[in-house]
């Protein structure tokens, strides 16, 4: 009987020659006439992966040798060779820091974004499910959240080290802050946004409160869910970096704002790169998961 | 306002054949503050192990009726009378032996994005409280009857369009409601997968035997599938007339042979001499109103 109708491919076969992966890095999947052979040279898709690659290359050569050319202030902008051997520098363990001073920064920056995120994403996703289905709870604590969001996080972190010290408690609380407000706001919007149809089918099969939280709410919000801990994860790092500036022993903050006070700029290039890694890492791990938890996201 | 989940039940027999019983059902909404009737006085019996169709101009009520039986919206009057097979299940309320009332194969896609075919077809069981080995085990034959058999895990966005209207059907089916309620389900698919899933969904039926109430905008669907055809007049809706399609065309029924039949022209005249009164009521209320705003 299904014969007649053609079944979209399972999920072995689903990626091969799937139109979505045609995106590519131009973001733009080619259009039945544009062929290979008729696409002129500078549109073909190969030519713009190449560009893409080499354009950070290019940079990064123009840089060195201006620096080594003496046309760039090697003050401000060290030559990315002299950044590099400061980067192997630091990896070597030294008195300070046993495990070497890179990774030292680099560990307690990522142990502190990785307790803080889970300590606001839970709470965030939990009330915010409870918001989104129940009226009352939503009465209750739109206006708290509407009320603090405006505040910028780092405004309160003088509130935090008076309550919990200069310790790493104070860093958990501020990244949790952080991250809960853009984890909470985005799933009362994604259980907002559910397809009534959802919600409708729940009813008329008489699931229990539970199962609408679990098997409805939670699945069907999922997908903003997931938008909110990627702008969570982002704001994470903003705060954590500037709180380490101020108020921290170690991280890539700290690393940072020493680097610059003693005028090691090498260093400070180091502690920037190291940041980047962190935001990079971060986005590749929640892309990840988004595939492997809403599958059925069109992509 | 109540719901279908306060309806009256009673146990079989004491009511003769009737399986639902509608008196004096009536619907009323306020848009901007004004009052907008949407079923007027409906008074209906539905047989048990009849096939019901239910066709009427847009904005009948037809849906609204359906959705009222569902419980997803409650009435503003009149009572629904719901008269279970067996006494069995009302004494085990509650419990995972409860029949439901009523499950609904919905018009739109509904079925869950991110449950495979076989959670979403034991969703219904899930809620009653059947574990997962138990419901597994009722939803699987049901997959298979509706011709998905290999296709248990596979999710919604890797089936057509068809097939997910079969995985809704077998959701409400592997549910075993007392009464299957259809909301236009296969129209948003193309007219040969239409034809095929008609076969199909008459092909079950027959194995089941169970009340069904459909609502549908096209005649030739409802001749082809009820048992009787309830034409509905134009909003607000209430009964302009009951066709009976079963004297005409016997059970069980091939779609192709009712087509092809010399009568299938005569009830289609008969039904469509109805509604085109109220079709044209209908939009003529429309433009009115249109105008007006």
């Amino acid at each position: 009987m299904p014969k007649t109708e053609t079944p979209q491919p399972l999920p072995g076969q689903a990626a091969t020659g799937s139109v979505s992966d045609a995106g590519g890095f131009g973001g733009r999947a080619l259009t039945p006439s544009e062929s290979s052979e008729t696409v002129p040279w500078h549109r073909r898709r190969g030519f713009e992966r190449a560009l893409s690659v080499l354009s950070p290359i290019l940079i990064i050569a123009i840089w060195e040798l201006g620096a080594r050319a003496g046309v760039i202030d090697i003050r401000f902008f060290p030559a990315p060779s002299r950044i590099f051997q400061s980067f192997l520098e630091m990896l070597r363990p030294t008195e300070d820091y046993p495990r070497g001073e890179l990774l030292t920064h680099f560990g307690d920056s990522l142990g502190r974004i990785v307790i803080g995120f889970v300590l606001g994403a839970v709470p965030g996703i939990a009330i915010g499910l409870a918001m989104g289905l129940i009226g009352w709870v939503r009465a209750l604590i739109q206006p708290l959240v509407d009320g603090t969001y405006p505040i910028p996080k780092i405004a309160i972190l003088p509130l935090f080290i008076m309550l919990l010290g200069i310790g790493e408690e104070s860093k958990y609380a501020i990244i949790a802050v952080a991250v809960i407000y853009q984890v909470l706001i985005n799933t009362v919007a994604g259980v907002r946004n559910i397809d009534r149809i959802y919600l409708d089918v729940g009813k008329n099969f008489h699931a229990s409160r539970l199962m609408m939280f679990l098997d409805v709410a939670l699945p069907g919000a999922l997908p903003v869910i997931l938008t909110g801990l990627k702008l969570g994860m982002g704001v994470a790092l903003l705060v954590i970096v500037s709180a380490e500036f101020v108020g921290a022993k170690s991280g890539i903050g700290y690393l940072i704002w020493s680097s610059w006070q003693v005028f090691q700029i090498e260093k400070m290039y180091v502690g920037l790169l190291l940041s980047a890694t962190l935001g990079f890492g971060s986005a590749i791990l929640l892309n990840y998961l988004e595939q492997k938890l809403v599958p059925w996201k069109p992509r | 306002m109540t719901g279908m989940g306060k309806a009256e039940t009673s146990p079989a027999g004491a009511n003769g054949s009737a399986k639902i019983r509608l008196r004096g059902v009536e619907k009323h909404f306020f848009v901007r503050g004004r009052r907008v009737d949407a079923l007027a006085t409906l008074d209906l019996d539905i047989r048990s192990g009849e096939f019901f169709c239910i066709v009427g101009p847009s904005g009948c009520g037809k849906t609204t009726l359906l959705r009222i039986l569902a419980g997803l919206v409650g009435r503003s009057a009149g009572t629904i009378e719901v008269v279970r097979d067996s006494d069995e299940a009302t004494t085990a309320r509650g419990t995972a032996t409860a029949r439901p009332l009523n499950s609904m194969v919905f018009q739109e896609a509904s079925i869950f994005p991110w449950m495979n075919v076989r959670d979403n077809v034991a969703f219904g069981l899930k809620a009653r409280g059947f574990d997962r080995r138990d419901r597994y085990a009722i939803a699987d034959p049901y997959i298979r009857n509706v011709g998905l058999g290999g296709f248990e895990d596979a999710l919604p966005h890797q089936l057509s369009g068809g097939m997910k209207q079969r995985v809704s059907i077998a959701r409400a089916l592997a549910n075993d409601p007392e009464l299957l309620l259809m909301d236009e389900p296969f129209a948003a698919l193309d007219e040969q997968t239409k034809l095929l899933l008609q076969a199909e969904l008459l092909r079950i039926w027959e194995e089941s035997r169970k009340t069904v109430l459909y609502v549908t905008h096209s005649i030739d669907e409802a001749i082809v599938l009820a048992d009787r055809i309830l034409v509905m007049s134009a909003r607000p809706g209430r009964v302009k007339d009951i066709i009976d399609v079963a004297s005409v065309f016997g059970r069980p029924r091939q779609v192709d042979a009712v087509k092809s039949s010399p009568h299938y022209g005569e009830v289609f005249g008969r039904v469509w001499g109805l509604l085109r009164d109220e079709v044209t009521a209908a939009r003529e209320e429309e433009d009115r109103r249109n105008a007006k705003d």
